[in-house]
């Protein structure tokens, strides 16, 4: 199975750095930015059990911060990626202090009311522009050589930003501390019983997947030269939710392929119009009726089933 | 949206005798970006798509040998859907103009994309003024509207008729501030008073504490420095509250005639606001309101559709005389340079900031009784002339101008 999953990264990582050649790069890189995300997030819900109803508030906060620093302060991306990622971290740990207390439902709520209040700051404050947001971001080089200008460059860049999360999350399943993240989703109190701190686990966990999500986010703020108002709504606390579930919870490529297929949607079907929303639901409704570990563990189960 | 035009392809190409070698590609490409099905589907969405085909149509531009292609997308207002969608139609589909975007912030966006990859936005559905402002740039039109000119003159054209003293109900972010600040002074400078302001949160839902303190206020205007589905929650509370009985009057600062057939004239009735354009003003509207409520669904066209029409007749005219789409600079330029005038606007000019300037009206919503027939809503009170309706150049501090 090790040697499998090897196998599936591997032809993954060359289908996508062959994927520009046929599809759009702007579209791609947006793509990754999501698919991060979702994985951030996923390993908050998948592996530790908690789930966060606002997870916007890093995504779009660390959006803010880097397209800030990078329009206003004249930094160059690498560090504007870096400073996101730090702020979100730095939320994810008062939000995760204050969150980790309560579990189920309750824990999704505080999530939700401290995502709330950093949307309404960002409404307020001077530097996030308001409801126009922070526009016009410029596309420096990367490390002062590396060309942004060109969608084809940014995308490999982006695409590296992704590969880096995406084995950070990996490491991070397959470590011993893994693994005390997955006990205490099983059994909490058994957890506790064997001497683990499991708040500080799971703070732990809350801050990696704070800091990935804001790693996406402000690595979308980059691609798009832009930051608004809709990276940190609680519409996107819902989005990442859809993708993760969608795509497989638990699993570590589900979340990718679940954000791919409904930025897609948003995407191709923007032709249809109104109907978005409508498709939107209905493969939602599909999804949980017919497929409830979503498509990647759906796979998973048929491909277990016939080794069987 | 019909099915028909649902499952067609989002393009509709007229085959013309002899395509032209000179423009890009063979074929003008106009993309319609705006919200299909949202909060602002209304104000211009599929109708916009067809305000713009119709322009196509009306030019005959066609009948001389040039091929035009509509296309259209949904950004969903938001700005990083609305700048893929962009991005995409310009460097994969080699669409050579975008054409309304409401929503200021995916505006916003559109106008620094086209910037930077030389092409041409003309803009009918963005509010902000940014766009002829700080944020200018030689490759957009402003077209229909903008806050300065709507707050300038809804501000102006009360305080001349008697609207002395003011409240404001203002939605408590940059947005709302700026529209509160501007319409003030405004008053102020016309001899008005502004006796107090309210800041509700946004989005609010419950309004009542602070329409319950402009009525307190006494003053003559209670005016709601807020758009979207604020303004609408906001009049409708009015109306419960008996705000227009008790003799105040409301002055909505963003608001569109399909605004005022969704409140319904009992409670939206009384209220003043400026439009740039009204169906029922004159014959020639009348007819493309006609044409426009048959062909969707028996809506009335807004302003924004109206500006659709003009921008698209007025640019493809432009590239008409340069036999040329390819620059987007040059394009605009000979915009500005020729004098616009189409059926709907009439005649006007595209100032150097990009800035489209024409007359707009204040008008007011007539009672339930006064109604004589289907959208007969409003009465036109007073024609701002296109020399005051907009903010001038040398205030703007745009770049270009100077």
């Amino acid at each position: 199975m090790k040697l499998r999953e090897t196998h599936i990264f591997a032809a993954l990582l060359a289908l996508l750095l062959v994927a520009p050649a046929i599809v759009y790069p702007v579209f791609l890189m947006k793509v990754l930015c999501f698919a991060l995300f979702a994985c951030a997030f996923n390993l908050l819900i998948g592996y530790v059990g908690l789930l966060s109803f606002g997870h916007a508030m890093f995504f779009g906060g660390a959006a803010y911060i880097s397209a800030y620093v990078v329009k206003s302060w004249g930094w160059s991306p690498e560090f504007g990626i870096l400073a996101g990622t730090a702020v979100a971290a730095a939320l994810g740990l008062v939000a995760g202090l204050i969150a980790i207390r309560r579990q189920g439902i309750y824990f999704a709520m505080v999530t939700l009311a401290l995502a709330q209040m950093v949307f309404f700051f960002c409404l307020q404050t001077k530097f996030t522009g308001g409801e126009d947001g922070i526009q016009a971001v410029p596309r420096r080089a990367v490390f002062g050589f590396i060309e942004t200008t060109n969608d084809l460059h940014f995308y490999y860049v982006v695409l590296a930003v992704f590969v880096i999360g995406f084995t950070i999350i990996h490491r991070t399943i397959h470590s011993p501390f893994g693994q005390v993240l997955k006990a205490i989703r099983e059994n909490e109190p058994r957890a506790v019983s064997l001497g683990y701190r499991v708040d500080r686990y799971k703070l732990l966990a809350f801050v990696l997947s704070a800091a990935l999500a804001g790693m996406a986010g402000a690595t979308k703020a980059l691609v798009f030269q832009l930051a608004s108002l809709t990276d940190v709504a609680w519409q996107m606390s819902g989005e990442v939710v859809l993708m993760t579930l969608v795509g497989g919870m638990g699993t570590i490529l589900g979340p990718a392929v679940g954000a791919a297929v409904i930025v897609t949607m948003q995407n191709y079907l923007a032709g249809f119009a109104e109907y978005v929303l409508v498709i939107q639901g209905a493969i939602f409704v599909v999804v949980v009726m017919a497929f409830r570990r979503g498509i990647v563990g759906e796979l998973i189960g048929w491909w277990q089933k016939r080794n069987a | 949206m019909q099915i028909k035009t649902l499952f067609a392809t989002t393009a509709i190409v007229l085959a013309a005798g002899a395509a032209q070698a000179q423009v890009s590609d063979g074929v003008i490409k106009l993309g319609v970006l705006n919200d299909q099905s949202g909060l602002y589907a209304d104000v211009s969405g599929p109708g916009g798509t067809w305000a713009a085909r119709k322009a196509v149509a009306d030019s005959g531009i066609e009948k001389r040998g040039f091929k035009v292609e509509v296309v259209f997308g949904d950004h969903q207002n938001k700005p990083d859907i609305g700048s893929n969608i962009a991005r995409q139609w310009y460097d994969v589909d080699k669409v050579d103009a975008i054409v309304d975007v409401p929503t200021s912030s995916v505006a916003l966006a559109i106008n620094q994309i086209t910037k930077e990859k030389n092409k041409v936005f003309i803009g009918s559905g963005p509010a902000t003024s940014d766009l002829t402002g700080p944020a200018c740039s030689p490759n957009t039109a402003h077209w229909t509207y903008d806050t300065w000119a709507l707050a300038n003159g809804t501000g102006k054209a009360i305080v001349q008729t008697g609207g002395k003293s003011w409240y404001f109900v203002t939605a408590d972010y940059a947005f709302g501030h700026a529209l509160e600040r501007d319409t003030g002074n405004v008053v102020k400078a016309n001899g008005g008073t502004v006796v107090g302001a309210v800041r509700h949160p946004f989005p609010g839902t419950d309004f009542s504490s602070f329409l319950l303190q402009a009525q307190a206020s006494k003053a003559q205007i209670v005016a709601f420095a807020n758009a979207g589905g604020d303004t609408i929650n906001s009049i409708k509370q009015a109306a419960e509250f008996g705000i227009v009985e008790g003799g105040q009057k409301l002055a909505g600062m963003l608001m569109f005639i399909t605004d005022v057939h969704s409140l319904g004239l009992k409670t939206a009735q009384g209220l003043n606001f400026t439009t740039a354009w009204y169906w029922d003003a004159n014959d020639n509207n009348r007819a493309f309101a006609k044409e426009f409520a048959a062909a969707n669904g028996g809506k009335m066209p807004t302003m924004v559709h109206a500006g659709i029409y003009s921008g698209v007749i007025h640019y493809l005219k432009a590239v008409e005389a340069l036999k040329s789409d390819a620059d987007g600079v040059k394009v605009v330029d000979k915009m500005k340079e020729m004098p616009s005038d189409d059926k709907l606007f009439g005649k006007g000019t595209l100032r150097k900031d990009g800035r489209h300037v024409h007359d707009m009206y204040l008008v007011e919503v007539k009672k339930p009784g006064e109604s004589k027939y289907a959208w007969d809503y409003l009465t036109v009170k007073k024609t701002i002339p296109a020399a005051e309706a907009f903010r001038p150049m040398a205030e703007g501090n745009c770049p270009l101008v100077k």
